[in-house]
């Protein structure tokens, strides 16, 4: 409906903006066209302050019903278009009934929020903050207009980071020992490790690491899992004979990794692994998937 | 349908466009300083490299192409002003590539920039890159990839001496980096016989060997490293390499691997540690040609023994020789089916060593030949003639070094090792005793060594059991027999007694010689039978020799060549007799003129009865002097001449031989010279008037041979008289 309006142009714009806007880090953000937008970072706890300016068009009167502005935080499902879950919904009035003739500028301010969870743009779900400005009209559609933004939440390094470190094999084929040096790692982490081959009977080809996305949304019967292989790094290449150790060394950074998000408002999780695969030359593929935590680190971002 | 190498090339051509393809956008990359890109395209470059299809000839081919191409991006990859990241953060970012053949390729490219950097010590970079390329564990692609690593990483060693050696004993950082990348590439290197397409054993082994020298190239690294020191290397790198030599347990590595240790290290290493380098031997493969890597040590050790005198001290310090001599023997003991040309190979390495290096040890000698005795005698029959050629040489050996049989004589194991000769063999060996004692006109003095030396050549003394007496070629027979009378007169003592012993033992041998052989040996053994009977003063015994020789002429010799040889013989044999008393001489010496002068021809009759003239004349202290007799003999020869010249006239109308007359100008001027009163300087005149008138004489024909006779005759006769001296004032008389 809204869009309706905006056929007719409406009769003012509305700007949003950050009062710290021109020092904040800006990050990139995928909109719904498919374009990338460079909009503001915070994280939870921050004060979200600035400005709405709405200006109306060519000396037009604006007649309205109070303005205000919400802070949004939305789980949108894909399979379930449409509706969006608000886990955050702060609303600040801003001006009370009447008529605007001219440019109007309305400070704002959200002090300490609680964001708890991540923006996330998934396969089958999006979390997202808004603030929404809205402008109450009788009989005619309201004015909206949004503006998006990212929270990012860092956490400090875990205090407790095993190794992960595991024998695995095909009985009388293929034995071997890995051992990843932690099971969690932050964004631009390093994956260190090895791979030793215990016992082998199988003309290996090579092997690789893969980093593979679980992205689960919904719950019960209508549970929607896509998994997405985010790397795939070769690790070996030919045969080894039995007590060849061979190094893992991945670099994190080049790939777009989030922290894992755990049961994100009982609507989605996203958990990573790594998975361990062994080819032979009939390119048979053997693998072990590893679940290993990741963590948005602020030194390292 | 293509066959394998139409395949091959395929396979290389299109892997050479994939190179040349990306390699072109990555120089497009690199002269618009993009970094990204350069990385995109080196490593879409480096995956051509990954192919699996090519052996590894036509693999380096491709990799070469690839090599060059990484010089050029590591001109770029230096020079940090044209893309702006630092060598750390480059090594980083490389490493995010997906495939491992490219990312290490990178890796190592950029590691080489990161140590001349000095941004990080050069030891933690080559341990880094070194452990990292364990991830290729494909034979061939990760033989070339780490002898990428060990070419790039050749300069940047912490050596001693080098401007990346640290503080504390980076050496050995850089011994087990080299030493690391060795034992990686030999696994590779090795498990390419039991990976990979499956094939014939011979192709592969061949292609193994096409990649041997990358896998040798790290010992010839470790051998360069200055600071591999004598004490480094026996603590160090030779055990480490052995180790892996040893663990490996494949022949082919083992073989080449203990050939290029030798090869590379210097020598005087090799000596010092000598006893771990060959115990490492018995624990080679059975297969492994043990041998040859033996032999090819001690040829490398007795050059260096004889390069300078200087470094012998050292082979004694360290027993070189009982070191050698016991890995050979348990290396015989461990390998039963060695070839038994492999085990006489391998005692010949070893005398010429101990020759070399031990000269003076004779011992050392016979050590080796009775070792290969031992071993001989458990072989029934040597029939290979390879290693006939071998035990030939283990003799020759010792007789080319002395140059004296007398001393190879008092080798107790010389003769045993003959033994195992065959009989055509046994003859050669006996053949080149004999031209050596010959040529180093050696005497042999004693009966003990005439004794062994027959025994050493009983081949040619009689017919051995079992020898195909058809086979004999009668010309080489010949010549055996002549040089066994040859060797006859080389065994002398002025030792009456013991003399008597050798002719004894001569003849016990020669006597068994048969029909055939006796013709050759007997006149030398009669010859050197008179000769000591000449040196002890029994006359009587002399006396019956010539007797018999006369009536052997008399009653045998019928054919009138062998007369006139015979004759020469006898006069020149009583020539040098001085046991027989005035009665005896003369029976003798009348008896050899008179036969002298009937023998058929005029010119025989007159060249033996001017030889009988020295039967009056031995040039000795006391050698009898008889000028008178002399002449006669003289007189006689020239009347006999002179009737041969008529004879010729007669017969033919034409001249007789005028050289005869110049034969006997030379007789008188030799005796004329040495002082015979009855030769006078007016004979002599009237001896060349004669010869120039007989010379113009119509009738004689032009001789030009004896035109040049007399020419150089007269021209000595000037010679001396413008000599001068005492020779000068004797010639003045003769006009010519």
């Amino acid at each position: 409906m809204n869009y309706l309006v905006g056929a007719f142009k409406p009769p003012c714009n509305i700007f949003i903006s950050f009062t710290d806007g021109r020092s904040r880090k800006q990050v990139p953000l995928k909109k719904e066209n498919g374009k990338t937008v460079m909009v503001a970072l915070f994280q939870s706890q921050e004060n979200i302050v600035g400005e709405v300016v709405i200006e109306p068009i060519h000396g037009k009167k604006v007649e309205h019903n109070g303005v205000k502005i919400e802070l949004l935080g939305q789980i949108e499902l894909y399979f379930d278009r449409g509706n969006f879950y608000d886990f955050t919904s702060l609303v600040r009035e801003l001006d009370v009934p009447g008529e605007l003739y001219e440019r109007k500028t309305y400070p704002f301010e959200f002090s300490t929020v609680e964001m708890p969870y991540e923006s996330y743009n998934g396969v089958n779900v999006r979390l997202r903050y808004i603030l929404k400005v809205t402008i109450s009209r009788n009989y005619v559609s309201n004015i909206v207009e949004y503006q998006d933004f990212v929270v990012r939440n860092y956490t400090p390094p875990p205090s407790i980071n095993n190794s992960i470190k595991m024998e695995v094999g095909i009985e009388d084929c293929l034995h071997i020992e890995f051992e990843y040096s932690k099971s969690k790692y932050h964004l631009k982490d390093v994956i260190i490790g090895k791979i030793y081959f215990l016992l082998v009977r199988i003309k290996l080809k090579n092997m690789e690491l893969e980093i593979r996305c679980r992205e689960s949304t919904g719950s019960g019967p209508n549970t929607y899992v896509e998994t997405e292989t985010l790397a795939k790094f070769e690790l070996m290449d030919g045969a080894p004979v039995r007590g060849e150790s061979i190094p893992i060394r991945l670099f994190l950074s080049p790939y777009e990794l989030t922290p894992t998000y755990r049961n994100i408002n009982n609507k989605f999780s996203v958990k990573y692994y790594l998975n361990l695969v062994l080819v032979d030359e009939e390119d048979r593929r053997y693998f072990k998937q590893q679940e290993i935590t990741m963590y948005r680190n602020l030194e390292a971002s | 349908m293509l066959n394998g190498t139409e395949d091959e090339e395929k396979w290389l051509a299109e892997g050479i466009a994939g190179i040349q393809h990306n390699a072109f956008y990555m120089h497009r990359a690199l002269d618009s300083n993009n970094l990204r890109e350069a990385l995109k395209y080196s490593a879409q470059m480096l995956s051509e490299l990954r192919t699996s299809k090519l052996s590894p000839h036509k693999y380096y081919e491709l990799y070469m192409r690839a090599f060059d191409e990484l010089k050029r991006l590591e001109l770029f990859f230096k020079d940090d002003s044209k893309h702006g990241v630092s060598v750390v953060d480059l090594y980083e970012l490389v490493q995010h590539a997906g495939n491992i053949l490219p990312r290490l390729y990178l890796l190592c490219t950029v590691g080489s920039i990161y140590i001349k950097s000095k941004e990080a010590p050069a030891k933690e970079v080559l341990k880094d890159l070194v452990e990292m390329c364990r991830g290729v564990q494909h034979p061939i692609r990760g033989l070339f990839l780490r002898s990428y690593l060990a070419q790039i990483s050749r300069d940047k060693l912490p050596d001693i001496g080098s401007e990346y050696e640290g503080d504390a004993d980076t050496v050995m950082d850089a011994v087990d980096f080299v030493l690391q990348n060795f034992t990686e590439m030999n696994k590779l290197w090795v498990r390419m016989q039991h990976q990979g397409p499956g094939g014939v054993r011979e192709k592969r082994e061949k292609e193994r060997s096409e990649l041997q020298d990358l896998v040798g190239k790290n010992l010839h690294v470790l051998s360069q490293i200055e600071g591999v020191d004598l004490e480094m290397y026996k603590e160090t790198v030779l055990p480490r390499v052995l180790e892996q030599v040893v663990n490996c347990k494949d022949d082919l590595a083992q073989y080449y691997l203990m050939d290029c240790i030798i090869q590379v290290f210097p020598d005087e290493y090799h000596l010092q540690t000598l006893e771990t380098l060959l115990g490492a031997c018995p624990q080679l493969q059975p297969t492994v040609d043990v041998k040859t890597v033996l032999s090819r040590l001690m040829d490398r050790l007795s050059n260096y023994a004889a390069s300078s005198a200087d470094v012998l001290p050292e082979f004694l310090q360290v027993e070189a020789f009982s070191k050698l001599s016991n890995a050979i023997g348990k290396v015989i003991e461990a390998q039963l089916d060695m070839p038994a040309v492999g085990a006489i190979t391998l005692y010949v390495s070893l005398l010429t060593f101990t020759l070399r290096v031990h000269p003076d040890r004779l011992d050392h000698v016979d050590q080796v030949l009775g070792a290969c005795v031992k071993k001989l005698s458990n072989i029934p029959k040597l029939e290979d003639s390879r290693a006939m050629k071998q035990v030939v040489a283990l003799l020759s050996a010792p007789l080319e070094k002395y140059n004296d049989i007398v001393t190879a004589l008092t080798l107790s194991n010389y003769p045993r090792v003959m033994d195992h000769l065959d009989i055509g063999t046994n003859k050669l060996m006996a053949m080149v005793i004999i031209q050596s004692i010959m040529k180093n006109n050696s005497c042999i003095s004693t009966a003990d060594k005439v004794e062994v030396l027959f025994e050493l050549i009983k081949g040619l003394i009689k017919d051995i059991d079992g020898a195909d007496v058809d086979e004999l070629d009668e010309e080489d027979f010949k010549e055996e027999q002549n040089s066994v009378a040859r060797l006859i007169h080389m065994l002398y003592n002025d030792e009456p007694e013991e003399m008597l012993k050798i002719i004894c033992i001569v003849r016990k041998h020669t006597m068994v010689g048969g029909p055939k052989r006796l013709p050759f040996t007997v006149s030398s053994l009669v010859f050197s039978a008179l000769r000591a009977a000449n040196g002890c003063d029994i006359e009587h015994v002399a006396y019956e020799f010539f007797t018999q020789a006369f009536l052997l002429y008399e009653e045998e010799i019928a054919d009138s060549k062998a007369q006139v040889t015979a004759i020469h013989l006898i006069i020149g044999t009583l020539q040098r007799m001085n046991v027989f008393g005035v009665e005896n001489r003369d029976t003798l010496t009348h008896k050899a003129t008179g036969y002298s002068a009937r023998l058929l021809k005029k010119a025989d009759q007159c060249r033996a009865v001017y030889a009988c003239s020295h039967l009056f004349w031995v040039d000795d202290q006391d050698g009898i002097k008889d000028g008178e007799r002399v002449l006669l003999c003289l007189k006689r020869a020239l009347r006999i001449a002179n009737a041969a010249q008529q004879m010729a006239n007669v017969a033919r109308g034409s001249g007789g031989p005028v050289s005869l007359f110049v034969e006997i100008l030379n007789k008188y001027i030799y005796f004329f010279e040495k002082g015979n009163k009855q030769i006078t300087s007016s004979a002599i005149q009237g001896l060349i008037e004669l010869i120039n008138t007989e010379m113009q004489s119509d009738s004689t024909n032009p001789d030009s041979v004896a035109d040049a006779f007399l020419a150089s005759t007269l021209r000595y006769i000037q010679f001396q008289k413008q000599k001068g001296g005492v020779m000068g004032e004797k010639f003045e008389s003769i006009k010519l």
